[in-house]
């Protein structure tokens, strides 16, 4: 005999979701407070397996949360403190209504605020976590950083966020850890290697905003609130971890140099000194005092084909953090200054602007051991003969390839060679642009400029040849003869070769009948996708923004539902 | 109050405020009246209204005058006489003549409430002048006249009022100080307490100074990251490589698309330096998306799997290590002049016997090609098949009813003369049983010919087998109805039987099997074995195929293969199961003929895409071992006609060569 009859949708999948208004009604929260919340305890929603079956028989688009997330919310505290805040609103405005002014003093004394502290702390339990999840929280600190203050949020957000990043572009410099740099038509991305993990951020140019009016500034603000929290613990522990003091200071040395003498008309002390820092152009105060960097070698181990291998990758990476150790480096007032003194000194270059550009210029233009000028303008008027007047891209190029390349190609009026993106890294069978291909070259040490010349001496010798022809041909005959004989053993290994590849070819083609008819439709499916991509490299001569085939990785968390 | 347009000397209108109560329009006249007005021409006229013979006023008020419009007059004098309007109004014309010989056209305006043209006088023409230019009406408005303080800013020594005191501005408030103690008070207890500064800057710390491992909560391990925004490309540059810029056409269909089918979410750009690189006008808009994406976009967690396409081929052994087999067409026997549907190799390996749609059976030599005989026969061939055994020397052809018996005489004659004399030696029975076809012995010219016995059958035949002792000979006359289908014959005693009682459905192929009395029937979709000893079904093959067109047997018996015309071969182990062991489907079109090798693990299938592929196909002693399938060879050569590729296919007895005829009315031998 069976039980009670078994209801549908009390069990299962449908229980585990909750769909965004119930969780709303549940928290007591309106929908902006609602969105606040989960923007900053980082709640988004989940796509069910079977969505019919969660939606209750339902097929009407819902978004749907884990009900485990939703009780999760209902602990926070700063749940009520959303509430407080309303409710202080609710006074103001009543005191506002009935003009009690001393009323509306006392209340905005007592304005509640919230801390976010423990939110990051419980978001990312370990460093790393957060560490990793910083992407987003510089490209969107270095955005406001660079708005106007002309309340699209609040000065204080848009000062923080400078301050943030300042402190953020002094730690890369002095961990040394920038790694790639590339000039998009949206912004300047960089690359750092912080800790382990891969962190890359865009920099918006420095030019007034064209506040768009379809954004919500309010979702933006309430990120930024997050990433500030956020981006401020990270770089008092990534300070610490270079024993650096935090918030920075300028090393004492450096900054009695660069205690300049209208420094009273320039700004107040507490503004300059941001500017100051801004100018990445000195060296940052220590906690512990001391002499100059050990370099700490790796451990010896047992020999190990895996320990020589990192001792040459570490080798490498030194390499490159030297590649401008010793050059003197001037920015003319045309260049991106902040950008480009950032790399410079990422690099160990010396760096220096005029002096009415920034403060911070610690050299003259008339220094005669300036070893290159970068300048951005088709002709300049007064030259230093011992100094190269460059264009800034040969910088970021030569960050790429981690080697200075030649200057020759980047000097001034000289049409640039494109500047490639150094995030492609191209599997076999992808387009590979030319440019690519000779800087690849120029890394593994060949002198492109030395092929040619080869080039150029096998067709004199060809010259050569035509002119004795005349002389005398029977030698000459004899000399064809041996070249047939040669072409035609060359033309026989080649057959050789090619009949090896067919027959190779051919094994394959019967081994591919061989195969099981589901992985046969998986094998065509990926060759299909392959054969695309090439296609489509071919065509539309690119390739690089449908990399992905298929089967890329093992656990791939997923975009579903683009909404906008 | 209304507004005057006034066109200024000849180029602009000017709107310009006047304080008249009633509506004016001063018509404005040519830059040159303008200037006769400047020389002072007009002044002789003394300074009244043109028509101000008789004040008429309005009475009206500030009514509009369209009110009056159908009415004879508009409005009402001081006396309340009714104005009228005038009998005649103006019209272009009118006033155009009037434009052109009134000279003071230009400082004539029209008074709607009392229809009538108003000169304005010279003080008026002023004062409209004046007031554009911003200048007060009054001529004699002085507007820079020396200020005089309200107030003199000398301090007197005595009071303006002269009020004594009040008390209570000397006596400190009582309740005042009711109210400070009270305060005092309570700062004294300790109830009031100074205000904190308020902290403008976060405060920044370790946060992470006790990482403790286990104080990641479980839903971390839920938690599904969102993934990282994409990297840009090289076309991303502000200095691409120039393959990486759109053409003409490609960026008109870019700016065509919607925004979500593109494929580039910009236009790539180039730009010769840096200086010139603008702002990216998109920024803001991007990373707010990227925030919607953050925290509105459902995201679930999927599994896939990363497949190397190279690890999904089988690994085969090579087929360099499983040779001998036919790799390459050395012989095609040209001469029959229509398909050829059947070919059969001699058991010596010396012969190969052919049938076609001609109407002819033909004998090649193997090894050099040659047609040795044409036969002629009253139908199209269906099938030939050599007497496997070697000791004797026949063919049987069918064609339409009829199947033949046929001598060749080739080849060793003593093994011919024996053939004959076995056929000769036959006794007739004493009873003569009723049988299904009639055996005739061929006499005569067509004795000469080779025909040594003709069966005649009561349906068309398709097939003919011969069994592995070469005695038996079945023949398949394909029909659903009825259970005449398959016919088992005897040579030596010329009996014929019919082993089924009931059709089991349309019969594609028989064949013998090769050891042990087991008698294979394909079916279209089944294949039966039955013990023809026991006379009963001893298996049923359930071969997945829609419709079987061939099959063979492997010399051992224990395996079988079946081509079906939805182009698969179906491999069974007759030990392993009723299923097939492996299917392959390697043909492109429908399967027409299999083959196995007698000695070689090979075996052959040909089919309608013009190929016949060569499998090797291990059979082991050992029964825990299942055979090995591995394609060796995709052999080409034969043409397509008429849709139709291959049609047979078999192999040489003793050699790894295959021969396979086809609809191009060649027969080729693969070495």
């Amino acid at each position: 005999m069976g039980g009670l009859q078994k209801k549908k949708y009390e069990r299962g999948s449908a229980t585990n979701y909750i769909t965004r208004n119930k969780a709303r009604k549940k928290l007591q929260l309106s929908l902006a407070d609602f969105r606040r919340l989960c923007i900053l305890k980082g709640i988004y929603p989940h796509e069910p397996k079977h969505k019919k079956k969660v939606n209750k028989g339902s097929t009407a688009p819902r978004t749907f949360y884990l009900l485990k997330d939703i009780r999760f919310l209902l602990h926070e505290p700063i749940v009520r403190k959303f509430r407080e805040y309303k409710v202080f609103v609710r006074k103001l405005r009543k005191a506002y209504g009935k003009a009690e002014w001393t009323g509306v003093e006392r209340l905005r004394d007592n304005k509640p605020g919230y801390k976010l502290d423990h939110i990051i702390k419980e978001r990312y339990p370990t460093f790393i976590d957060a560490l990793r999840d910083i992407d987003d929280a510089l490209s969107m600190c270095f955005l406001f950083s660079t708005f106007a203050r002309t309340g699209k949020c609040h000065v204080q957000t848009i000062t923080l966020c400078r301050r943030l990043t300042v402190e953020w572009m002094n730690y890369v410099v002095a961990s040394r850890s920038l790694q790639k740099v590339f000039i998009s038509i949206k912004g300047i991305y960089y690359q750092a290697d912080v800790l382990g993990q891969l962190i890359t951020w865009l920099v918006p140019y420095q030019f007034a905003h064209d506040h768009p009016t379809d954004v919500d500034y309010r979702v933006m603000a309430t990120f930024t609130e997050m990433y500030t929290t956020l981006f401020g613990f990270i770089n008092f522990r990534l300070y610490q971890t270079l024993n650096l003091v935090y918030p920075p200071k300028l090393d004492s040395k450096a900054e009695s140099e660069l205690k300049a003498e209208h420094e009273e008309d320039y700004a107040m002390d507490s503004e300059s000194y941001l500017e100051k820092l801004s100018a990445l152009s000195a060296s940052l105060a220590r906690v512990v005092a001391t002499a100059e960097e050990e370099e700490n070698q790796l451990d010896q181990f047992p020999a190990d084909g895996n320990m020589e291998a990192r001792e040459k990758e570490q080798k490498e990476q030194e390499d490159q953090n030297r590649l401008f150790e010793g050059l003197k480096f001037f920015l003319n007032r045309e260049v991106p200054r902040e950008s480009l003194a950032f790399i410079l000194r990422c690099f160990g270059a010396e760096v220096s602007w005029d002096k009415s550009l920034c403060i911070g210029g610690t050299y003259d233009v008339t220094d005669e051991t300036i070893t290159h000028q970068i300048v951005d303008r088709p002709d300049i008027d007064k030259q230093y003969i011992n100094r190269y007047y460059i264009q800034p891209q040969w910088v970021f190029d030569s960050v790429n390839a981690k080697m200075c390349l030649p200057v020759e190609d980047y000097f001034l009026g000289v049409t640039l060679p494109p500047h490639l993106s150094p995030f492609v890294e191209e599997k076999d069978g992808d387009y590979v642009p030319p440019e690519k291909l000779k800087l690849m070259a120029l890394q593994r040490g060949e002198k492109h400029g030395k092929i040619q010349e080869e080039e150029e001496e096998e067709d004199e010798d060809e010259d050569d040849d035509d002119d004795e022809e005349e002389d005398n041909d029977e030698e000459d005959e004899d000399l064809t003869e041996e070249k047939n004989l040669k072409k035609m053993e060359d033309q026989r290994s080649q057959g050789k070769v090619r009949l090896e590849q067919e027959e190779k070819a051919e094994e394959k083609r019967l081994a591919i009948m061989m195969m099981k008819k589901k992985e046969k439709y998986l094998y065509d499916k990926i060759m299909f996708g392959k054969k695309r991509t090439t296609r489509e490299g071919r065509t539309a001569h690119n390739n690089s923004w449908n990399g992905v085939n298929g089967m890329v990785s093992n656990v791939v968390s997923m975009w579903l539902m683009p909404f906008h | 109050m209304c507004v005057l347009f006034l066109r200024q000397r000849n180029v602009f209108f000017q709107t310009v405020p006047i304080w008249f109560n009633k509506s004016y329009r001063l018509r404005t006249g040519t830059a040159r009246k303008w200037d006769k007005y400047d020389e002072g021409e007009s002044v002789s006229r003394p300074g009244k209204l043109y028509s101000t013979a008789i004040d008429i006023r309005n009475t009206v008020g500030n009514v509009p005058m369209e009110w009056y419009q159908d009415y004879p007059h508009i409005g009402y004098n001081l006396d309340g006489k009714k104005i009228f309007k005038p009998i005649r109004n103006k019209d272009e014309l009118d006033e155009f003549l009037d434009k052109m010989e009134n000279p003071d056209y230009w400082r004539t305006v029209h008074d709607k409430t009392t229809a009538s043209d108003i000169r304005l006088t010279d003080e008026q023409v002023d004062l409209v002048h004046r007031l554009q230019k911003g200048q007060f009406g009054d001529v004699n408005f002085n507007e820079y006249e020396p200020s005089v303080d309200f107030f003199t800013n000398e301090v007197m020594i005595h009071p303006v009022t002269n009020r004594p005191q009040d008390k209570r501005s000397f006596i400190p408030s009582l309740i005042e100080k009711e109210k400070v103690s009270k305060l005092v008070h309570a700062i004294k207890m300790g109830w009031i307490k100074p205000r904190k500064p308020k902290e403008t800057t976060p405060q920044y710390y370790d946060l992470w100074a006790k990482e403790d491992p286990n104080a990641i909560l479980g839903r971390h391990k839920m938690h599904v990251p969102a993934p990282k925004m994409r990297l840009p490309g090289h076309e991303e540059s502000y200095n691409p490589p120039p393959e990486y810029l759109l053409t003409e056409e490609e960026r008109l269909v870019w700016e065509q698309q919607d925004a979500e089918d593109r494929k580039l979410p910009f236009l790539p750009q180039k730009h010769s330096c840096l200086r010139a690189v603008p702002a990216f006008s998109r920024f803001i808009h991007e990373r707010f998306e990227r925030c919607l994406d953050l925290y509105l976009c459902p995201r679930q967690r999927k599994m896939r799997v990363n497949v190397n396409p190279e690890d999904l081929i089988p690994k085969l052994p090579k087929p360099k290590d499983l040779q001998p087999f036919p790799t390459t067409m050395s012989l095609v026997y040209r001469g029959h002049t229509s398909l050829v549907r059947s070919i059969s190799a001699s058991p010596t390996g010396q012969w190969l016997v052919s049938g076609s749609d001609d109407f002819t059976v033909r004998f090649w030599e193997v090894n050099t090609g040659r047609c040795m005989k044409t036969l002629e026969v009253g139908g199209a061939v269906k099938s030939v098949a050599w007497n496997p055994n070697p000791a004797v020397c026949l063919v049987a052809v069918c064609f339409e009813s009829t199947v033949l018996l046929l001598n060749p005489s080739l080849g060793d004659r003593l093994v011919v003369s024996s053939t004959d004399q076995l056929i000769t030696s036959y006794e007739p029975p004493e009873e003569d049983k009723e049988q299904a076809v009639t055996w005739a012995l061929s006499e005569g010219p067509e004795h000469n010919k080779g025909h040594r016995l003709t069966l005649t059958h009561p349906k068309a035949v398709k097939q003919v087998v011969w069994h592995g002792k070469g005695d038996y000979l079945s023949s398949v006359m394909p029909d659903n109805s009825s259970n005449l289908q398959v016919l088992i014959h005897q040579v030596s005693k010329r009996r014929t039987q019919n082993p089924f009682r009931k059709s089991k459905g349309l019969v594609q192929c028989v064949s013998f099997h090769p050891l042990r009395p087991y008698f294979f029937v394909a079916t279209q979709r089944y294949v039966r074995i039955y013990n023809l000893i026991k006379q009963e079904l001893t298996k049923k093959l359930m071969t997945n195929c829609k419709w079987i067109s061939s099959m063979a047997i492997h010399p051992g018996g224990d395996n079988l293969i079946c081509g079906s015309y939805d182009c698969r071969l179906a491999w069974f182990d007759l030990d392993l199961s009723t299923k097939p062991y492996k299917m392959l489907r390697h043909h492109k079109k429908a399967l027409r003929g299999v083959a196995f090798h007698r000695n070689y693990p090979l075996f052959a299938s040909g089919a309608d895409d013009g190929s016949v592929i060569v499998c090797h196909g291990m059979v082991y002693n050992d029964l825990l071992q299942n055979p090995l399938i591995v394609p060796v060879k995709v052999l080409k050569g034969h043409q397509i006609t008429h849709d139709l590729g291959v049609l047979d296919v078999t192999f040489h007895p003793t050699q790894p060569w295959v021969f396979s005829s086809g609809a191009d009315a060649t027969i080729r031998l693969f070495t």
